[in-house]
């Protein structure tokens, strides 16, 4: 039996290598200085690169922190500090639906209320999608964090008079805040992957973005428009896009994971 | 823990009525970006009831019972994506939760303590890997290997099923359901994991005093204990593979067909949204596309809420990690 069970995670864990190791066998000859610099040439000619999507994916990543950090972060405030048991079990109800939400009903959603009234996909419209479903995420690692300041740091603030946003602010997150940090990197790398609210908010782009009110390319939807190309080039090119990202998403992970063995 | 309250009977300075409002304006901030929570979800459930409604209108309930799909002479109905997204999410389950929930066992119940964290990362990892990633690998790698083994293989040994006749392409049903089980096996594992490690000891204990062999103990102890939370990190795995789209839009086939055979493509309702919505090029083709986004929306609000339910009314709550 017991074979039997670690037969079924090997199986479960295999995946992970399988696509890693296609990932560098398949992407890591094309990627080369050219890729990070380069715009995507046209289909048929060799070499290009990916420079815009990648510049384009931390511009939709720092939009979409822009607007799920602070409401998360607030929102975690709310639920650890202030709110009753019976509203926080609705609160983190709430965010666990909203956590259930598919991410292609976010690209829905920004679409019928940035893109329609705009008349233009915009890169805006991307990182308000990316940030309304960072929203939940950081607001739960938040609360969990911050209820974890032991209750004495806040009686010894009060003690002393302190308005009690000072101490929230002043003592409790700054004590938490390397879980908070913690919690925004995991939530960025989840959203850093996603493709499917980008299909029609952000759009895609093969050129430089001008203006954040115009579409704006991102790694995610170029690797999936390439992939499904029919071009063997493209292909390639796709790979490396993906290891790329792959790596952006690893390398979060693992500071994060560094970070938190510390705070232990 | 929360219920901090200022002191305010025997205050001998009282605050100034100038240096409370700061002070409330935080707990006001605090609470209007909770209530964004709120706001959020009437405002998704309201934006694709509003871009749905020419069709909800024209179609009426007919749209969810209908299987023709056709954007040309502007008639639509949603029974081939419900078929497909439903049919994919049950393969996945059907591979996912036995997969994890034996995983979750061996890494609480069996393997050595050396091991347990390693795998742990590795599945967390995994959990990491966006779905685009998997769709590239699906449609290069496990495809193709499907087709020419594992399909082959299931035609031969199990073709008299009618689940496994008819041409393989490759790209299918059955492919979309496996690459939607790689995909929320980290989720049903972890959360099965932590409902297994809320299995009091003493529920072990007693049946080891009774002369149970490791086995009995995992089967009698700690399975039938932890049914029913096993049973929600299934569902919450259901709500996960059912809102899938990129990677099984890439291997599924997106043709809206039903068909009895796994090796037939198949469309979803995420996928047909992914694939269509920018071409949409009449008003009603972008309503009913909105409208499947709604279908979509309802079925995983609804089994996401079961699932959560169900692990929240458990002791410990570990549906509350369950990210």
């Amino acid at each position: 039996m017991t074979g039997l069970m670690g037969l079924s995670s090997l199986l479960v864990i295999a995946p992970l290598f399988l696509v890693l190791y296609f990932l560098i066998r398949e992407g890591a000859s094309s990627l080369d200085w050219n890729f990070f610099t380069q715009l995507p040439k046209p289909a048929g000619e060799q070499g290009g690169g990916m420079a815009n999507a990648i510049v384009g994916t931390v511009a939709l990543l720092g939009m979409a922190a822009a607007i799920g950090v602070p409401i998360g972060v607030m929102g975690g405030v709310y639920l650890a500090e202030y709110g009753s048991a019976r509203s926080n079990y609705w609160l983190r109800f709430a965010a666990d639906v909203l956590n259930g939400v598919p991410s292609i009903v976010w690209g829905m959603v920004v679409y019928a209320m940035l893109v329609v009234p705009f008349k233009t996909f915009s890169a805006y419209a991307g990182g308000v999608a990316l940030g309304l479903m960072m929203i939940p995420l950081v607001m739960r690692t938040t609360e969990e964090v911050l209820v974890l300041v032991p209750q004495s740091y806040r009686e010894a603030g009060l003690a002393l008079g302190i308005a009690r946003w000072k101490i929230i602010t002043v003592i409790v997150i700054k004590t938490a805040l390397k879980g908070i940090v913690t919690g925004v990197l995991i939530a960025l790398a989840r959203v850093a992957g996603e493709t499917a609210p980008l299909l029609f908010t952000a759009l895609g782009n093969n050129f430089w973005n001008h203006s954040l009110a115009e579409p704006i390319a991102a790694l995610p939807l170029q690797i999936f428009s390439y992939a499904i190309s029919p071009y063997d080039d493209w292909h390639r090119q796709a790979w490396a896009g993906a290891l790329v990202l792959m790596m952006l998403i690893l390398s979060c992970n693992v500071v994060v994971r560094f970070v938190s063995r510390d705070r232990r | 823990m929360r219920t901090v309250t200022t002191p305010d009977s025997p205050a001998p300075v009282k605050p100034t009525s100038v240096s409370r409002w700061p002070d409330r304006s935080f707990h006001w901030l605090a609470l209007l970006a909770a209530l964004t929570l709120v706001g959020l979800i009437v405002l998704v459930g309201w934006e694709l009831y509003r871009g749905s409604r020419l069709s909800i209108h024209q179609f009426g309930p007919r749209f969810l019972v209908s299987s023709q799909w056709d954007p040309v002479s502007d008639v639509y109905g949603a029974l081939p994506f419900i078929f497909g997204t439903l049919v994919s999410s049950l393969i996945a389950l059907v591979i996912a939760v036995p997969l994890g929930v034996a995983t979750a066992l061996f890494l609480t119940e069996m393997a050595p303590v050396r091991l347990r964290q390693p795998i742990i990362t590795v599945i967390e990892l995994l959990a990491a890997v966006p779905s685009v990633i998997f769709g590239l690998w699906g449609i290069f790698v496990l495809v193709p290997w499907l087709r020419d083994h594992f399909f082959r293989w299931l035609k031969d040994s199990l073709g008299f099923l009618p689940l496994f006749t008819g041409p393989i392409y490759g790209p299918s049903m059955l492919a979309g359901g496996i690459i939607v089980a790689i995909m929320i096996l980290p989720i049903v594992t972890s959360v099965s994991r932590e409902i297994l490690r809320s299995v009091p000891n003493l529920q072990r204990e007693a049946a080891y005093a009774l002369g149970a062999t490791h086995w009995e103990v995992i089967r009698i102890a700690v399975i039938s204990y932890a049914r029913r939370g096993i049973f929600g990190a299934a569902v919450l795995g259901l709500g996960r593979a059912l809102g899938e789209t990129m990677a099984v839009t890439m291997v599924i086939g997106n043709r809206p067909e039903i068909s009895a055979s796994l090796f037939a493509p198949g469309y979803t309702l995420a996928s047909v949204v992914a694939n269509e919505f920018t071409e949409a090029t009449s008003d009603l083709y972008l309503n009913a596309l909105f409208e499947l986004g709604l279908v979509l929306l309802a079925i995983t609000i609804l089994v996401n809420a079961v699932a959560q339910l169900m692990l929240r009314s458990l002791a410990g709550g570990a549906g509350a990690k369950a990210h």
